[in-house]
């Protein structure tokens, strides 16, 4: 009798698995991870907005054939409140128990780089919209991001520089004790030098928190000679470096990077600034139509214009479901090698990954007009 | 050659900055043996009252630098009387140790307490300027440039130093605080009244890192947090010990020192700027241990 019970049950047990392991018809899980609570909240409740909007167009437009089946996303959202063992744990549940097709996260580096192992040891393709660390990608294959790294921004500076504004020599002032200001310049430095152009001064200082005076390096820069200043700091120190810069009378165009990006620089460097131009991801001034259009949708949904945050959420889970309804299969391995291949165009740009999953694609330049933040150009890598 | 020149002005720019906190330590530590590391706070919390201040005066008076710098050396300089009655005081004889933790302890509570949203707040601050800042170029073909504000530090610095003196060696109250600084027991017994003398220090000191204050918002446009103070104050206690501490020309002398150094090695190796300057007041003291105008008191044994 006992027997009996136990293979009855050992029998169901298997049912039950075989009905687990086959997909609801027609529906399939995408999971989420972004911090709801804690101190960057802001961010992650702007990427799940882009999110949530993705899915709801995916699904709107008709989902994904699979195995000749109509299929549709439904998204689940968790709260990895900034820390990178309840991200872990959050992945965990979503591989294991949603079964999800793929994971859109995170917004902070550490927390991507702790879900990325789990993800990739599991065959699930994860996209992080907004993290900017180099080693994130580096975690596997099945992980990919929507930004463009930090360096990258040195880059497309380099070119603004030498193609746009028709300079050919500059000088560069950087923070040599942070990995952000010194990854740009070396990639500005090098790109600048590539195209044609001649770096005249390359000069450093420690720590922008503490220091206040620039004028030794900028004298130095000054006798130099050039005819473009690229400062990829922050927008305190930005601002202090050209108002400096001005005072000594070294008034060549100056550039930077999303450092910039924020009214306080205004606000600190006046006049100095203005004419500025600096890199970013993405700008809601942009006057492309599916930019607009976009801002359009996003701000009668959620009643405020989208930022950066929100946009890259938006294209990270487009390309990943676009990359699904691809390949037409459930399968990671068929995803992720969907996702290496993709022509996807975004809010953000057209993407296309490198051997690093790193994508290549345009950065938007803005300019300090007036004192106001001003859409300029889109420059292509 | 322009370039040395425009690198000593920018030294000698800087260097009259650290001056005036400079003088604040090595008044407070000639006086009463005590090293106030309090000191670089008052400087910021000159630099904040100028910040706060600057609109007001601009509306009362119309010109707004000579009243916010007044203002700001007369509530600087009651800060400083106020710490010294609070925190020093009670200290004053027991162990030196005792006031050197409360200097620190008063130090970064100023920085705490200043950087509470409703106090100073810690975010940027852009300092509203009151001098129009304009360049003049010298004429001749090395391309110098001198700005009106540098003037303006140079000057500033350069007649509150100049008053200074004068009131140390000319006053009767600088005569009596040089006697404390000499030997304070004995000048009790003179009839100097020593409470009196000290606070007159810690009034005076605070009153001159208040002007520094207003000086380093005006050439800067920014005050990045209450712990502004830090980096410059640690500057111009090092020009301080430099100069040979308890000295006044001797503070004057390590800031400009230490400044123009600084213009110098950066302009060499940015990199390796500020390093190259220390390595110069290392050397300095290996040679002078107790500073540039120090005197060396052989201790007896």
């Amino acid at each position: 009798m006992r027997r009996v019970l136990a293979i009855i049950l050992v029998c169901t047990l298997i049912a039950g698995v075989g009905v687990g392991c086959k997909a609801k018809a027609g529906v399939v899980n995408l999971g989420g991870i972004f911090p709801m609570t804690g101190a960057s909240a802001t961010f992650g409740t702007s990427s799940k907005n882009g999110v949530d909007m993705a899915v709801e167009e995916f699904n709107a437009a008709g989902g994904a054939t699979i195995g000749g089946v109509k299929t549709t996303v439904n998204y689940i959202n968790e709260d990895d409140t900034g820390l990178p063992e309840v991200g872990a744990s959050a992945a965990q549940m979503l591989i294991n128990q949603d079964k999800v097709i793929g994971i859109i996260g995170a917004v902070m580096s550490k927390v991507s780089l702790a879900i990325g192992p789990i993800a990739q040891a599991a065959g699930v393709p994860e996209i992080s919209p907004t993290s900017t660390n180099t080693k994130v990608t580096l975690v596997g294959d099945y992980i990919f991001r929507a930004c463009f790294i930090d360096p990258f921004q040195g880059t497309v500076m380099a070119n603004y520089a030498y193609n746009t504004l028709k300079v050919t020599t500059a000088a560069v002032l950087y923070d040599n004790g942070n990995d952000y200001n010194k990854g740009l310049a070396e990639n500005f430095k090098a790109s600048f030098e590539k195209l044609g152009g001649k770096v005249v001064a390359y000069e450093a200082f420690t720590d922008e928190a503490k220091t206040v005076d620039y004028k030794a390096q900028l004298t130095v820069i000054k006798a130099a000679n050039p005819a473009f200043l690229y400062l990829p700091n922050y927008y305190g120190s930005v601002a202090l470096q050209l108002k400096q810069a001005r005072e000594m009378g070294l008034n060549v165009p100056a550039g930077g990077g999303d450092g910039w990006d924020s009214p306080d620089l205004v606000k600190i460097g006046g006049a100095a600034v203005e004419g500025g131009v600096f890199s970013t991801h993405f700008s809601k001034d942009d006057p492309a139509p599916k930019v607009q259009t976009f801002v359009k949708a996003y701000t009668a949904k959620y009643n405020e214009p989208p930022d950066s945050m929100g946009a890259l959420a938006y294209d990270a889970a487009g390309l990943l479901l676009d990359a699904f309804k691809t390949c037409g299969s459930i399968k990671g391995s068929d995803i992720r090698d969907a996702m290496k291949n993709t022509t996807f165009s975004g809010i953000s740009g057209a993407y296309k990954f490198d051997e690093n999953r790193d994508p290549i694609k345009a950065a938007v330049i803005i300019k300090i007009v007036n004192g106001q933040q001003s859409f300029l150009t889109t420059v292509n890598p | 050659m322009g370039q040395f020149l425009q690198q000593l002005i920018n030294g000698i720019q800087i260097g009259s900055i650290y001056a005036l906190i400079a003088l604040g330590y090595t008044m407070v530590y000639g006086i009463v043996r005590l090293i106030n590391f309090a000191h670089a706070d008052i400087f910021m919390f000159g630099a904040y009252m100028g910040f706060f201040l600057a609109p007001v005066m601009a509306k009362i008076f119309g010109g707004a630098f000579i009243p916010t710098i007044i203002a700001a050396m007369l509530i600087t300089g009651l800060l400083g009387f106020i710490m010294e009655k609070l925190a020093y005081r009670p200290l004053r004889y027991k162990s030196r140790l005792s006031a050197l933790i409360t200097a620190l302890g008063v130090s970064i509570f100023l920085e705490n307490f200043c950087a509470m949203p409703f106090v100073f707040g810690p975010t940027y601050r852009a300092f509203p300027s009151m001098i129009v800042a304009r360049n003049i170029t010298i004429p001749g073909n090395l391309g110098l440039v001198i700005s009106n504000v540098l003037l303006l530090d140079v000057g500033v610095s350069v007649s509150l130093m100049v008053l200074l003196f004068w009131f140390v060696n000319k006053t009767l109250m600088g005569k009596q605080m040089r006697a404390v600084s000499f030997d304070k027991p004995t000048a009790s017994l003179m009839g100097i009244n020593i409470d009196v003398v000290i606070s007159t220090a810690f009034i005076v000191g605070p009153a001159l890192a208040g002007a520094g204050g207003i000086l380093y918002g005006t050439t800067y446009g920014m005050l990045a947090s209450p712990f502004l103070g830090i980096w410059p104050g640690m500057k111009a206690f090092i020009a301080a010990v430099l100069g040979g501490i308890g000295n006044i020309p001797g503070a004057v002398l390590g800031a400009y020192v230490m400044g123009i150094s600084e213009a110098f090695a950066t302009s060499v190796n940015s990199n390796l700027g500020y390093g190259i300057a220390f390595v110069i007041l290392i050397a300095i003291l290996l040679i002078r241990p107790s500073g540039l105008l120090g005197k060396f008191v052989p201790e007896k044994v």
